[in-house]
């Protein structure tokens, strides 16, 4: 690789300069607001327009107050669910997708014009996205009734958004009909960065589409899988567009996500700050844990093994080069 | 084995495969269809029946509805164009900039930074709202572009994806060559290493400003004054009651805001489409 010739030091010091404004730009707009968010969990902070504050005698007062407000469970309850139900088909269909667009014996047209129908919502506003499917579920008369009245399925109009169950699974369905063409695209990409040695193997072997698909793609796919997982859980965990302009976190509170919860606790009421403050952090938390355990379960112990026989095998070269000088 | 896939279930499953694309394809494309025509279309019209495959005629008298009301799509529009400008500039700038401080130089704290990126790659960017919110009021900066344009040039993500581009498409010695003609750091980076980074750069630059034109969590925040709205803020006021009857304003609400963005998409979806495909290669 090229940098590792370069062997002048006087450079060395551009390293830091051209680093200073990223290092500064972190600094001030994400460590220290996350580091205030975190201070302003502990403090007496709310009321519109407020900043001075005082720290709390009981420090966890916030948090325990979050943490036992019935609202906020519900939040935690909601995202969960939601989020579950859309990454489970996204993916599951993603997979089939890749499997059909990646399919060398059976070839599909079209997968260019697929692929960008398919990505295309994932562009669009999520606010917008959100308004959108409010509208067209309207009641007494939306697209969606006249869709159903038209295919014979309801008898009368259906008030869809009065459902707690309707609800959340819509805002679901919005999700995974935004998520999965992003997800697909990324999952075939991984398939085509997989040794075509393997699938030619496979073939002289005679398998069959699925043997190759579940004893070749699949396991190759694992990091890729856990990277979409990972993501997918981090930006599941914050959703914020759909649920606050679809309903509002409606009806009674069916799709009130976290982040809609931090929002109206600190941007509507009383402004408390502080509490939304403590929410956040307990989020921040939730999701680093989340993400620690996924790491761990789906890490890949071959790799992390060859890794380390790797560094040995470095270690005894050395080690032996220094015996021979 | 391979005849038997070759034989007749092989064609069902082939229209199969098809007929659910194509399904899918329909679902994509249904709702915004749907909208654009029902935004031609009157209110009266919409509630007989308000699935409008066709266009109607009433795009000029939806459009007087939004007269007098906070609902502006012009302002959101140049709005939401200054902050997604800016921020694309500054991010993809000083990530490339950042990147290339990775890669060219040899400094002692290199590979703790760049393990440091990776690690400030995943966190969340909603929960500092809070403390970001604060502080932006403290020092007056609510109802200002700059904190929603400032923070990108702190981008992690594209600061990754530049690294890995520039290890594959830099030659050190352009650079070597470039200092032995006497050119100094900044002017080897901006004359010599840009041009050679253009296609990552219009690629993130896409994902850049779509991400910052459909921000919504950060302007509902910072913009109170609805001379600063935001694009999505001024979505967001179709879902208030002066509209509750306007179904054909709604719906052309709702398609202004979308336009630009198809627009942009259907000119660039092949390097869209790469630039995801891209994005998930790690390593």
């Amino acid at each position: 690789m090229g940098p590792k010739k370069l062997k002048s030091v006087s450079y060395a010091k551009y390293g830091y300069i051209f680093s200073i404004p990223f290092v500064l730009a972190f600094l001030i707009f994400t460590a220290y607001p996350i580091f205030y968010t975190a201070v302003i969990g502990f403090t007496d902070l709310k009321g519109l327009g407020k900043t001075d504050f005082k720290f709390l005698e009981n420090p966890l007062q916030n948090f325990e107050a979050v943490w036992k407000n019935p609202s906020f469970q519900k939040s935690l309850e909601n995202t969960a669910i939601i989020w579950i139900c859309n990454f489970i088909p996204q993916i599951l269909l993603a997979l089939l997708l890749t499997a059909w667009f990646t399919n060398q014996r059976q070839k599909l047209k079209g997968q260019g014009a697929f692929k960008v129908l398919f990505y295309m919502p994932n562009i669009i506003t999520a606010a917008t996205v959100a308004i959108l499917f409010n509208t067209l579920f309207a009641y007494p008369t939306g697209p969606v009734n006249d869709l159903f009245r038209l295919l014979g399925l309801s008898d009368g109009p259906v008030e869809f958004l009065r459902d707690k169950w309707t609800a959340k699974g819509i805002i679901s369905f919005i999700q995974f009909w935004m998520w999965y063409g992003q997800t697909m695209i990324v999952l075939i990409a991984g398939v085509l960065g997989i040794n075509p040695t393997l699938f030619e193997a496979a073939e002289i072997d005679g398998a069959t589409s699925r043997q190759v698909f579940f004893h070749i793609t699949l396991p190759s796919l694992r990091t890729i899988m856990l990277f979409t997982l990972v993501t997918s859980l981090i930006g599941g965990m914050q959703m914020f567009d759909i649920p606050k302009l679809f309903l509002n976190g409606g009806p009674d509170s069916a799709t009130l996500t976290v982040s809609v919860f931090i929002y109206n606790q600190a941007f509507s009421g009383s402004y408390l700050y502080n509490r939304a403050a403590a929410a956040s952090m307990i989020l921040f938390v939730i999701i680093a844990i989340l993400s620690g355990i996924l790491f761990y379960l789906l890490r890949d112990k071959d790799a992390s093994k060859l890794r380390k026989e790797m560094r040995q095998l470095r270690k005894a070269q050395k080690a032996a080069r220094r015996a021979e000088a | 084995m391979r005849k038997q896939e070759r034989s007749v279930p092989g064609s069902v499953y082939k229209t199969i495969k098809y007929i659910i694309c194509i399904f899918l394809a329909i679902l994509s494309i249904m709702p915004f269809w749907i909208m654009a025509m029902n935004a031609t279309r009157g209110t009266y019209e919409i509630q007989q029946n308000s699935i409008g495959l066709w266009p109607s005629h009433y795009l000029i008298s939806n459009f007087k509805v939004f007269e007098g009301k906070s609902f502006n799509p012009l302002v959101g529009f140049m709005n939401s164009f200054i902050i997604a400008a800016g921020s694309t500039v500054l991010c993809i700038y000083f990530s490339s900039l950042t990147a290339y401080a990775l890669v060219v130089y040899q400094w002692r704290l290199r590979q703790p930074f760049f393990t440091f990126i990776m690690a400030v790659l995943m966190i969340p960017a909603q929960v500092s709202g809070i403390g970001f919110y604060q502080f932006m009021y403290r020092i007056g900066w609510t109802n200002s572009f700059l904190p929603l344009i400032l923070p990108a040039i702190a981008a992690p993500a594209v600061v990754f994806f530049m690294r890995q581009y520039l290890l594959g498409a830099l030659s050190i010695d352009i650079v070597n060559s470039a200092r032995i003609d006497g050119a100094s750091e900044f002017y080897t980076f901006n004359r010599i290493v840009l041009p050679i980074m253009t296609p990552a750069m219009a690629t993130q630059a896409i994902f850049s400003f779509v991400g910052s034109w459909n921000n919504l969590f950060m302007p509902m925040i910072l913009l109170t004054d609805n001379k600063k709205y935001t694009m999505p803020i001024m979505v967001s006021l179709l879902r208030g009651d002066i509209y509750k009857t306007e179904f054909g304003a709604v719906y052309l609400g709702l398609t202004l805001t979308v336009l630009p963005l198809f627009v942009v998409y259907f000119t660039l979806s092949k390097y869209i489409i790469a630039g995801v495909a891209l994005g998930s290669m790690k390593e």
